[in-house]
C-alpha cells in the first residue's frame, strides 16, 4: 500500500481555514524556519482512507482470536468508552479549579478504593502510564521507603529467571543491581535458592503470582516471609492478575506494592498505543513516598492532596491517562463484587479447557492444572520436524487467530505461551484447538509447506533479521 | 555439533582460549548461537573494565530474546572484539572465529570443561 508521503499532492489541504479577522505579527527570522517541513499534504478524505486501510492490515481482538500470553487481551466492553465519552470527564481540564472538577476527582477516589479493595493495598496512584512505568514507580517507592530509614546498603533486587523481561530492565532503571533467582523444575521460585541470596543487602524482591508459566506459587507466603525477615519489600506485577482478581488479594499474600495493568486486566484499549495505565497500589509503610498529588475526602469534598514532603515526586504530568481510568472503574462497577472473581474464574476455566484439549498432541511445559494461561513447549517438533514456535504461530495467521507469546519465558525452549481470556465463547476456543491440531498434522505431513507460511496474510513472512539489523526508520524521499 | 579441541568450555556456553602469554578470549560456542538464532545485537564492555566469574560481561540480542554474556573468568578486559558491534552475524557464521573480549590479569576461574566433557554436558542437556 502507499505511504502518506506516496499519496501526497502539493497544496491539497484538510481543512480551509476561514480569513484571519485579527491584527497578525511577523516572528523573529531567528525563530522562522528557512523551508517548511516536507509533511505530507491530503485532504480529510484521504487520510482516513489511509487509515481504514492500514487498519484492514492488522489483527486486533474485534478481529478475531488474540490469546497472547502475559498481555490479557480481553474484549474491551463498549460501555466503557460511552463513560469515558461523557463530556464531564472528556473535556475536564487539568488545571481547572478544584471545586469545579468535583466528579473526576470522586471517580479517581473511587477507583482508588475499589483498586485497592481487590489488590489489598491502602492507596493508588494512577500515574504510571504503562505496566513497566508501574515497574518503576513502585521501585522507586521501596527506594525511598529504604533511603528513609536511613538504610543505603540495600542495592539488591531479586527477580527469578522465569520474569517478565521489564522487572529486571525497571529494577536497573531504578538504580538497584538485580540478583536471578533459579526456577524449581516445577516452574516455581527455588526456596532454598531465594534464602541463600537474600540477605542485609536485599531491597525487595519482584514476582507475578501466578508466574509467567502460568502456576500459582503455592510457597508464595513462605517467599514473602523470607524476603520481610531479611528486611526488604516484595513487590507485585499485576500482568497476571486476570487470574485471581476478586479471588486472592496480593496484599494477603504478603506484597507490600503493586502495579495493575488497567490495559490488561480491566479492559481499557491496548496494543497500537492504548494509552495504558500502570496503577500502583502500596501498603500504608509506602504512603508517604507516592507521587504527588493524591485524591483525599473531607466534609468540604474532594481534594488533589500535594502536601507529601517524602514523596518520590511526579512520574507523570497530572493524574496520568485519567480516561483510561474512567474505563476500568466502569468495567469494576459493571461487573461487580461477583462478576470480578467470576471473570477469573471464567479465564482460568477457558485456559484449562484449551489445554486439556491440546496436550494429546502439543508438549506441554508443565503438565498440570494451569491458572489463566499455559506455556507449551514445541522442542521435540522442532528437533524432529524442524517446526518451530515460530512456524506454528505463522500457520495460526493464516487462520485468522493472533499468535500466542512465542520464545517466552526464556525458561521453556520454543514456547508457545496462551492465553484465551474469558471473554471468549466456547465455540471460538473449540475453533482455535481445531487449528491447533491441523497445524500439527500438517508439521509431521508436510512441514516445508509451515516454513512458508502465512500465504493469505496482507504481508508474508517478514525477514526480522535485516529488520532488526538494518532498520529503516524513516521515509526516503 | 562443532566443538573444537584447543578450547575450554562453561556451562554457561562461552569458549575460552588461552592465548599463551596469560591472556585469555571469551566467546560463545557454537551451540548459543544456534540456539539463539540470529544475533542482532550485541553489548560487550570496555578496555581497562573488570571481569568476574559468572558474572555477566556482555549480552547478545536475537529476534528472540535478549541474553546475557557470562564471564568464566576474573580479570581485566585487554582487548574487544568491536567488529561484532556492527556485524554480530559473524557469532552465527563462525561462532569460535568471533571472540568477544580477551582479558588478562587473571584472578580466578571457574572450573571449565574440557571438548570432551561440554559434548557429553550438552547430550545430558537436551
Amino acid at each position: 500500500m502507499q505511504l502518506l508521503f506516496e499519496r501526497s499532492h502539493a497544496g491539497r489541504r484538510c481543512t480551509i481555514l476561514p480569513s484571519c479577522d485579527v491584527q497578525t505579527c511577523e516572528l523573529d527570522p531567528s525563530l522562522c524556519r528557512a523551508q517548511a517541513p516536507r509533511l505530507p499534504e491530503l485532504s480529510e478524505n484521504e487520510i482516513s482512507r489511509h487509515y481504514t486501510e492500514l487498519a484492514k492490515q492488522t489483527h486486533g481482538v474485534n478481529d478475531g482470536f488474540y490469546p497472547l500470553g502475559s498481555c490479557t487481551m480481553k474484549y474491551n466492553p463498549k460501555v466503557n468508552d460511552e463513560m469515558a465519552s461523557l463530556p464531564g470527564f472528556a473535556k475536564v481540564h487539568p488545571l481547572q479549579p478544584e471545586h469545579t472538577a468535583q466528579g473526576c476527582l470522586e471517580a479517581l477516589y473511587l477507583a482508588d478504593q475499589y483498586f485497592c479493595e481487590i489488590t489489598g493495598m491502602d492507596q493508588m496512584t494512577f500515574q504510571p502510564a504503562a505496566g513497566a512505568h508501574g515497574e518503576l514507580t513502585g521501585l522507586m517507592l521501596i527506594k525511598a521507603y529504604h533511603e528513609a530509614r536511613g538504610d543505603f546498603k540495600r542495592t539488591k533486587i531479586l527477580v527469578p529467571d522465569s520474569a517478565h523481561g521489564t522487572n529486571p530492565a525497571s529494577a536497573t532503571m531504578a538504580g538497584f543491581q538485580v540478583i536471578s533467582i533459579p526456577s524449581l523444575e516445577n516452574g516455581c521460585v527455588d526456596i532454598d535458592a531465594l534464602r541463600q541470596a537474600t540477605d542485609e543487602n536485599t531491597a525487595g524482591l519482584m514476582l507475578t503470582n501466578p508466574n509467567t508459566v502460568g502456576l500459582f506459587d503455592l510457597n508464595i507466603s513462605q517467599i514473602t516471609e523470607i524476603v520481610h525477615q531479611a528486611g526488604g519489600l516484595c513487590y507485585y506485577d499485576g500482568a497476571n492478575l486476570n487470574a485471581i482478581m476478586g479471588i486472592v488479594r496480593p496484599g494477603d499474600m504478603g506484597f507490600d506494592v503493586v502495579h495493575l495493568n488497567l490495559h490488561k486486566t480491566f479492559s481499557t484499549p491496548h496494543g497500537g498505543g492504548g494509552p495504558g495505565s500502570g496503577a500502583v497500589g502500596c501498603k500504608e509503610i509506602l504512603k508517604p513516598f507516592l507521587p504527588a498529588p493524591v485524591v483525599t475526602k473531607d466534609e468540604s469534598g474532594y481534594h488533589l492532596c500535594n502536601n507529601l514532603p517524602q514523596s518520590i515526586g511526579a512520574v507523570k504530568e497530572f493524574y496520568g491517562n485519567f480516561l483510561v481510568v474512567i474505563r476500568a472503574l466502569t468495567y469494576v462497577l459493571t461487573l461487580g463484587k461477583e462478576g470480578i472473581p467470576e471473570a477469573s474464574s471464567n479465564a482460568v476455566l477457558n485456559c484449562n479447557y484449551m489445554m486439556g484439549h491440546l496436550k494429546d498432541v502439543y508438549e506441554m511445559a508443565f503438565d498440570k492444572g494451569c491458572m489463566h494461561e499455559f506455556v507449551m513447549t514445541l522442542e521435540k517438533l522442532k528437533k524432529e520436524k524442524d517446526v518451530s514456535a515460530m512456524d506454528v504461530a505463522k500457520a495460526l495467521l493464516d487462520n485468522g487467530i493472533h499468535p500466542p507469546t512465542m520464545y517466552f519465558p526464556l525458561i521453556v525452549h520454543e514456547a508457545l505461551m496462551v492465553e484465551p481470556t474469558e471473554t471468549e465463547p466456547r465455540e471460538v476456543l473449540d475453533h482455535a484447538i481445531s487449528v491447533f491440531h491441523k497445524i500439527y498434522e500438517t508439521a509431521l505431513s508436510d512441514a516445508q509447506i509451515l516454513h512458508e507460511m502465512p500465504l493469505h496474510t496482507p504481508v508474508r513472512r517478514l525477514d526480522e533479521v535485516s529488520a532488526a539489523r538494518n532498520p529503516k526508520l524513516r521515509f526516503q524521499f | 555439533m562443532n566443538i573444537p579441541n584447543n578450547l575450554l568450555y562453561a556451562k554457561s556456553h562461552e569458549w575460552v582460549e588461552e592465548m599463551g602469554d596469560g591472556s585469555f578470549r571469551i566467546g560463545l560456542t557454537d551451540y548459543a548461537q544456534n540456539e539463539l538464532g540470529d544475533l542482532v545485537f550485541v553489548n560487550l564492555p570496555q578496555e581497562g573494565d573488570e571481569v568476574e566469574v559468572e558474572a555477566a560481561f556482555g549480552d547478545v540480542e536475537s529476534v528472540k530474546a535478549v541474553s546475557d554474556v557470562y564471564s568464566p573468568l576474573s580479570g581485566v578486559v585487554c582487548a574487544v572484539n568491536e567488529e561484532l558491534l556492527d556485524h554480530p552475524e559473524l557469532i552465527n557464521q563462525d561462532a569460535y572465529e568471533a571472540w568477544m573480549i580477551q582479558v588478562n590479569e587473571v584472578s580466578d576461574k571457574e572450573d571449565l570443561l574440557t571438548a570432551e566433557e561440554y559434548e557429553k554436558f550438552l547430550s545430558e542437556e537436551a
